[in-house]
């Protein structure tokens, strides 16, 4: 695995993502969602509100890198707001 | 009363799809991922920047031109194969050995390879050898598409529509043969005129068609890189220079693994978002009807 230059923070983001796939599907064969509407001009699945939150999520951090020079960590907390906000009322 | 039995045994046979797709995408995906936060010498000799690359790589004004061009280029072929692709797929014969035919000349383009497209395309547009480029001659056109960026951008959009219009048009096509013929029964019984029946019955039916189209022709030409690149070389100066190209120029060019694959990431993200928006919009328009 060496060849892949693995480092910890890249691990662990993996490992997040991994869990987060594991606990939604678990979720899903529990309590099926069903399509609805919030906030978002769109009806959505629970995995189409991950899927936006984890794309927005990505463009956010992209923006705070490029646009100022805050600690990256103050995007990563803003991006758990905001996915909570999504998965709960989006 | 008889019971729903599940079985889950199908699931198995998915088993080896993951396992292709992890070992050509999600492997590949990962290493990028960690390459973009190291500055990389080679595996054993690297340093952790965080997010420095991508830094770099959000602000290089070289990005920003090369992302601005593919837009203005994936729209461009976008505009012009779409309708074109619905117009040859109108025009093509139904029945017979009409349509056998229609449909291999249709399809040739797309058995050539992209870079003997490119061969092609570069002595078609030459001025002394090429029909293309001694026609434009002819007819009192400065043309060089060596030289001239407006006429490299017309020669590598005009490939493309060439190269890849059939796959438009056979997809188009699919999607018409589809429609049952009662539909076109009615459309005679209430002298529905040809434009009403483009409208109201065949263009309705070809959106699922069209959908397929758009996308596969959205990612592929967001993604070109070997027609232009054995065409223009990216050039005159940078003006056919589109992502992948700048992003090949980094990653084997220059051997800045570390940015190019800040830069892989930036793009991959792109496209995903602008797949996103293409699919739902579709399919919304679709719901609503």
């Amino acid at each position: 695995m060496a060849w892949m230059s693995w480092t910890l923070p890249t691990a662990l983001f993996f490992i997040g993502i991994a869990v987060i796939l594991v606990g939604m599907t678990t979720w899903q064969l529990i309590s099926p969602c069903v399509e609805r509407r919030g906030f978002l001009p769109l009806a959505t699945t629970r995995g189409d509100r991950l899927f936006i939150g984890l794309l927005s999520s990505a463009f956010i951090h992209l923006a705070f890198v490029a646009l100022t020079d805050v600690n990256i960590a103050v995007a990563t907390v803003l991006c758990a707001f905001w996915m909570i906000i999504l998965m709960r009322w989006g | 009363m008889q019971t729903k039995v599940e079985n889950n045994k199908a699931w198995f046979l998915v088993l080896p799809v993951f396992l292709i797709v992890a070992f050509s995408a999600i492997i590949p995906l990962m290493t990028v991922v960690n390459y973009s936060v190291q500055d990389i010498f080679d595996p054993y000799t690297r340093y952790f920047v965080g997010t420095e690359w991508f830094k770099q790589v959000m602000l290089d004004s070289r990005l920003h031109e090369a992302l601005l061009r593919q837009f203005i280029y994936s729209f461009t072929i976008l505009i012009i194969e779409v309708p074109l692709g619905i117009c040859v797929a109108l025009m093509m014969p139904t029945k017979g050995r009409g349509a056998s035919l229609a449909l291999i000349l249709v399809a040739i383009p797309l058995l050539i390879p992209w870079n003997v497209v490119g061969t092609i395309w570069q002595i078609f547009g030459r001025a002394d050898i090429g029909l293309f480029g001694a026609f434009m001659s002819s007819i009192g056109v400065d043309y060089n598409y060596a030289s001239d960026p407006t006429d490299a951008w017309l020669t590598v959009v005009l490939m493309d529509v060439w190269h890849w219009t059939p796959l438009v048009a056979l997809l188009c096509y699919s999607g018409l043969r589809a429609i049952p013929e009662v539909y076109y029964q009615a459309a005679r019984i209430d002298q529905a005129s040809r434009w009403a029946v483009f409208r109201y019955i065949q263009l309705p039916k070809l959106t699922n068609v069209l959908i397929i189209g758009v996308l596969l022709r959205f990612m592929d030409s967001f993604m070109i890189y070997t027609e232009p690149f054995v065409l223009t070389g990216g050039g005159p100066g940078s003006s056919t220079t589109f992502l992948s190209q700048s992003l090949v120029q980094q990653a084997i060019g220059q051997f800045d693994l570390g940015p190019a694959a800040a830069f892989s990431l930036v793009y991959f993200l792109i496209i995903l978002l602008v797949c996103w928006v293409f699919y739902t919009t579709i399919m919304n328009m679709q719901k609503d009807k």
